[in-house]
């Protein structure tokens, strides 16, 4: 054989090069994949940075309005002050305000102790308390403290919990469960799935047969009997979520093996007598990813749903860990008192789902362009 | 035709068969049981109890029994609602989820459809865009997003709208739970229909249509129109009968005594009868409305040969 | 009859087309025109802009496509027309009728309903009136057994009555013009005969304009008065068509006319060793049965079949659909399971499974007829083509692999440089050529080839059969060419089998049977295809 000069090969277009360069040309599908990146880093990294954990309870603060003003405001001080004065079992004499301490002079019966004074401090309207001045007698007491500045961006719960910050933490939870169950559901469904297509015959009717008569029984059942069975247990539900949604996948999947065995161009590999594997692997599972990624895309947002549609009914995400399906259940009891325990939530996860929608749309679009 | 029918009632029997018995022994299989979930019930009281409903007796006996009753047309008592059976508490509660059911299916398919036709028509300009966008909300927001912020909207600061109750069957009732039913359920229908309409128009018996100069009512209508609408009759079979055996959701928030929250508080409370009862009636809406959505299907396409 | 004042004039046409990369002008400006009763061609091959000329002129485009120029008929501009009154014209003075049959009637109407409806829109004519006119139309486009006709479904009828259906609804209202655009490539030849005779007859009864748009120059020679040769959206040469035939001005033209398959094959030496045998071969496919539902159909696709194929030798398989032409074809390689004997270079292969038989694979192989589908979408052209090396000399390394794919790809006429493309990117000759070289490079001895040239353009068609002979010069090939197009048969075959709903209607050499066939099907086939009898009766 003459040695040739070898030209050097031109690089080709491959199905995946063209379809992420429609997918950037989706402008919808760009700016949801920018904002659920985004929505991820701030649920992920938000937690860090916001000054309240999601569990500390702020007995002084239940049920507070959404502000982007600190907190105390000026009328609350002084309800928050003799609340705090009164557990110290002494009367008010009297107090003031002076730029952000407060002067406090209590009077008692008997020689007010001073380490009384620690209950200003354990009140979270106020922080450095000092004693100013005492009487000789000790049964008057002058106390002066800080106000401390709280923000509460969000507002808080009806424990008194900083609703900013369990709403970023039920972001981690509900976009933790949605991916993971989510790749749960394509694994067990692609597999099964491919597996009945490319053997056929009689095993695929047989498998196919078992997805029907699963697919029959009702959905709620399957879903509440996982849960009922795991209990709550935050791991082994998203197992539970994944494994009542592979049966789509598996039914996707199967149809689009059996429909790649009938092209040309696996038959075209037999007749150059590729075994079965090798079909597997060079023809099959590369036709089927995009079908695959797509579905996925779809299966997210459910897996997301159902997840807070469990939590909603209080089978899912348990107490103190919490997800957005449990804050909406929540809010849900609240409106007309406390709207904001129902909207920012349902607002985070409704965005969050439209966002995935796009994505979802968009890579459709990308990977099996049709004109809309 | 008739004979198709009968072969699927008759195909429909093992399938019932099948999801009972899973669906029985599922259920036993949990850990708890219905009587020692109830607080403050004493050993003995517990005891009696499961010896008069025949829990004790080994599973297949139990099994057996259950049949038996199913074949004479009995459910079985409420464990947990002693003062009814099972199949008094679906009389109560099933006529009102149809109720509601029915509602929200007609509205969906009827506003859908209509819809989606009108967004095909109107393909990438601006009306499409809309129908597409309220779409998108529709079928994304979840029904226990949609149901409060309806009662918070209609309810509280509007003041239209009950916040909940069943009222008797009240037509102001019904709103907010229909409402809430029907809406993702109208979304979906009209971006299936839009779909499905573009197709319609590009295929070539459309291209036929129009250039024998036929008037443009009778392109759209008589001829895309139908062609479009098989998808529809396929989704709605499935879809009637998750609607009209009730919405958790929706009965919950909105307190509409109907059947479906009987499911969740049955299962939690292992109240096995009442649970088993949910299981077969969803399955046979389930396969009814399939079997009624074949045969409109073989009367819509004259292709579909059910002989 | 031809007159020359012309009823439809198309003055400076364009049309452009709004895609996702970017716009495609198909139609650049053209002008021709069409006289009363006279019948014009339009011809061109794939992407000429033939078809949306006209589309055009009815306002039939895609969304996507706007129309430029003026269409002029009896004096009235019709892209501008208003919707009305354009569909008072569509229908009753201009009719279209379209490719493809099997999908140009409405599948949920019957016959009837289709055929009353256009009728009653433009002649305002009562149900019981209509329906008799309904029948009338029926029996004029010799649909037997009327009356149940219009009771049926497009779905119970075939592909050729249903074209006569659409004949039917395109003439109800006694048009001045009828556009039909490809009208018979979508049928067996056969069957294309009788359309374009009813077609001829039905001018002649009713006298109406015909545009018959085209690729097959037979077609044209046999039919039309005048002819315009497109090209890229322009008209390249018009004229008389007896004028075009005889003298072609333009090089696109010539070309053309060039494209017909020319040459004969000889067969080979009667010492040729016997390299492929099927004794009685037998395909059957059961459908349908079931629980309750009677006992399953057996179709028989291949109906105990014989053939020898010798070194050297190639067989030309003919037959319309349906014959089961291509089922024999996959079943002597052993792709389909069969009944009967097959021997392979004196091997009986007839029970051999996937692994008995798949060393014998290299020198079995297989061109599909659709280049678009063949090859995997995933894989590069030079993936595509070595993918036979890894199961066959799997010794080989990459870069031997490599240089394998650059040699088989020159072969072939194509440039190395290309293999690291995707199918995608390349027209349909060139795939077709890719497919070739995916077979050669495992040096076969048998190549059957299920109608290699059947989705090509003419031209196109002739590069492959001229690669193809090179080639089976070159390594001493034999081929089986299953087709239906006997023109092309003719040329590359020495030894042809007729084939109908699978069994054996005649054989023989190929001079025999394209000259002297002596059954009725073959003598109704070749003259179908290869008559050069003009389809008008007498001129008037």
């Amino acid at each position: 054989m003459t040695d040739v000069a070898i030209a050097a090969p031109v690089a080709g277009r491959s199905f995946w090069g063209d379809a992420w360069a429609r997918l950037k040309s989706n402008k919808a599908a760009m700016i949801s994949l920018f904002y659920l990146a985004l929505m991820a880093i701030v649920c992920v990294v938000g937690p860090y940075f916001v000054p309240h954990t999601y569990t500390t309870i702020y007995a002084d603060y239940v049920r507070t309005a959404p502000s982007f003003s600190a907190y105390p405001k000026a009328d609350m001080i002084e309800s928050a002050l003799r609340d705090a004065v009164k557990r110290m079992r002494v009367d008010v004499d009297e107090w003031h305000q002076d730029g952000d301490r407060v002067f406090v002079t209590v009077e008692a019966s008997k020689p007010v102790d001073e380490r009384s004074a620690r209950y200003l401090d354990r009140s979270d309207t106020f922080h450095d308390t000092r004693i100013e001045n005492k009487s000789d007698d000790g049964r008057k007491l002058t106390m002066s403290a800080a106000v401390k500045q709280q923000y509460f961006l969000f507002g808080t719960d009806n424990t008194g919990r900083d609703l900013l910050s369990r709403t970023l933490m039920a972001g981690r939870v509900s976009l933790a469960i949605g991916l993971l169950a989510g790749i749960v559901a394509v694994a067990i469904g692609v597999i099964y799935g491919a597996t009945a297509g490319f053997i056929g015959g009689k095993t695929d009717e047989v498998m196919m047969r078992i997805v029907d008569v699963l697919y029959s029984l009702p959905f709620i059942f399957f879903v509440i009997m996982l849960v009922v069975f795991f209990g709550r247990n935050f791991v082994l539900m998203f197992l539970a979520v994944g494994a009542v949604l592979w049966l789509d996948m598996a039914r996707i999947v199967r149809g689009q093996a059996l429909s790649i065995r009938r092209q040309e161009y696996v038959q075209a590999a037999e007749a150059l007598g590729v075994t079965r594997g090798g079909i597997l692997v060079r023809h099959i599972v590369p036709n089927l990813l995009g079908v695959v990624v797509i579905y996925m895309t779809l299966l997210v947002p459910q897996v997301i749903i159902l997840e807070s549609f469990l939590s909603f009914l209080g089978l899912g995400v348990q107490e103190p860990m919490t997800s957005w399906g449990v804050l909406i259940s929540t809010g849900a009891k609240n409106i007309g008192t406390a709207n904001w325990l129902l909207l920012f939530p349902a607002f985070f996860l409704v965005s969050t789902l439209f966002a995935l929608n796009f994505v979802g749309d968009g890579l459709r679009d990308a990977l099996d362009p049709k004109d809309r | 035709m008739l004979l198709y029918v009968f072969r699927r009632l008759l195909t429909a029997i093992p399938t019932l068969f099948v999801i009972v018995t899973l669906a029985f022994f599922l259920i036993r299989v949990a850990p708890g049981g219905p009587f020692n979930q109830e607080r403050g019930l004493s050993p003995v009281i517990q005891a009696n109890l499961e010896a008069q409903f025949g829990l004790n007796d080994p599973l297949w006996r139990q099994y057996l029994n259950y049949l038996n009753n199913l074949l004479h047309g009995s459910f079985g008592p409420s464990y947990n609602m002693p003062d009814f059976t099972v199949g008094e508490l679906f009389a109560k509660g099933l006529p009102i989820s149809i109720q509601i059911g029915t509602s929200a299916l007609i509205l969906a398919l009827l506003l859908g459809s209509t819809l989606g036709v009108i967004a095909a028509l109107n393909q990438n300009r601006k009306t499409d865009y809309g129908v597409i966008a309220l779409a998108t909300a529709g079928s994304t927001i979840p029904t226990f997003v949609i149901a409060p912020i309806i009662q918070l909207v209609f309810g509280l600061s509007w003041k239209l709208l009950p916040i909940g109750g069943w009222g008797d069957g009240a037509l102001i009732n019904k709103v907010g739970p229909v409402l809430t039913l029907a809406l993702p359920q109208i979304a979906i229908v009209a971006r299936l229909m839009r779909g499905s309409m573009i197709e319609s128009l590009r295929s070539h018996h459309i291209r036929t249509a129009r250039a024998l100069g036929l008037s443009e009512w009778s392109v759209v209508v008589k001829h895309a129109v139908r062609g479009a609408i098989l998808p529809i009759v396929s989704y709605a079979g499935p879809t009637a009968a998750a609607l009209l055996t009730g919405s958790i959701i929706v009965e919950t928030i909105f307190a509409i005594p109907g059947v479906g929250r009987y499911f969740v508080e049955a299962a939690l409370n292992r109240d096995y009868t009442l649970v088993m009862g949910t299981v077969v009636m969803i399955a046979v809406f389930t396969i009814l409305f399939n079997l009624i959505v074949d045969v409109l299907y073989a009367f819509v396409d004259p292709r579909v040969r059910y002989d | 009859m031809t007159t020359t004042n012309p009823i439809l004039s198309v003055k400076n046409l364009s049309v452009r087309f709004r895609t996702l990369d970017g716009e495609v002008d198909a139609v650049k400006g053209i002008n021709l025109h069409v006289n009363a009763g006279e019948t014009v061609a339009i011809v061109g091959e794939s992407g000429s802009g033939k078809s949306q000329t006209m589309m055009a002129a009815m306002r039939l485009l895609a969304s996507n496509g706007v129309a430029g120029g003026e269409v002029d008929y009896r004096g009235k501009n019709l892209l501008t027309l208003d919707k009305a009154a354009l569909n008072g014209v569509r229908g009753a003075r201009i009719s279209m009728i379209f490719q493809e049959p099997m999908t140009s009637l409405d599948p949920l109407y019957t016959i009837g309903n289709q055929l009353i409806e256009p009728i009653r829109r433009h002649r305002k004519l009562g149900k019981a009136a209509a329906h008799k006119e309904a029948l009338r139309l029926l029996e004029l486009v010799k649909i037997p057994d009327p009356e149940r006709r219009m009771r049926s479904y497009p779905y119970e009828m075939s592909g050729g009555q249903r074209q006569r259906v659409m004949i039917a609804m395109a003439l109800a209202n006694d048009p001045d013009i009828l556009i039909a655009d490809e009208p018979t490539t979508a049928l067996d030849v056969t069957v294309q005969a009788q359309i374009l005779t009813l077609l001829a007859e039905l001018q002649r009864r009713l006298g109406m304009a015909i545009v018959f748009i085209t690729h097959d120059l037979n077609i044209v020679r046999r039919f039309s008065d005048r002819v315009y040769v497109m090209r890229s959206g322009q008209i390249v040469e018009e004229g008389e068509t007896e004028r075009v035939f005889a003298a072609p001005q333009h090089d696109y033209t010539k070309m053309l006319l060039a494209a017909e398959p020319t040459g004969r094959k000889a067969p080979p030496p009667a010492s040729a060793p016997m390299l492929l045998e099927g004794r009685n071969v037998e395909v059957a496919f059961r459908i349908g049965g079931g629980f309750l539902s009677g006992p399953p159909l057996t179709l028989r696709a291949v109906d105990r079949i014989s053939l020898s194929l010798k070194r050297g030798q190639t067989i030309g398989i003919v037959g319309e659909s349906g014959s089961g032409k291509s089922t024999l074809g996959r079943a002597l390689l052993r792709l389909l399971p069969s009944e009967g004997a097959i021997r392979f270079d004196h091997r009986d292969i007839s029970g051999a499974n996937a692994q008995a038989m798949r060393p014998l694979r290299r020198e079995l192989q297989l061109v599909f007829q659709d280049p678009f589908g063949s090859l995997s979408p995933r894989m590069t052209i030079g993936q595509v083509i070595t993918e036979g090396l890894l199961v066959h000399e799997p010794s080989l390394s990459a870069k031997d692999r490599d240089a394998r794919a650059v040699a088989a790809l020159q072969r072939v006429g194509l440039d190395p440089a290309m293999r690291n493309r995707y199918p995608h990117e390349f027209s349909g000759g060139q795939r077709q050529r890719i497919a070739i070289a995916r077979a050669m490079i495992l040096r076969p001895k048998v190549v059957v080839l299920d109608e290699p040239t059947s989705a090509l353009d003419r031209s196109v068609q002739k590069q492959i059969v001229e690669l193809l002979r090179d080639l089976q010069a070159e390594h001493e090939l034999s081929y089986l060419f299953i087709s239906h197009d006997l023109a092309v048969v003719r040329a590359m075959a020495d030894y042809i089998i007729v084939m109908r709903q699978g069994q054996i209607v005649e054989q023989g050499p190929t001079e025999e049977i394209f000259d002297r066939p002596r059954e009725d099907y073959t003598r109704a086939l070749m003259s179908a295809a290869i008559d050069d009898k003009k389809f008008r009766l007498a001129a008037v």
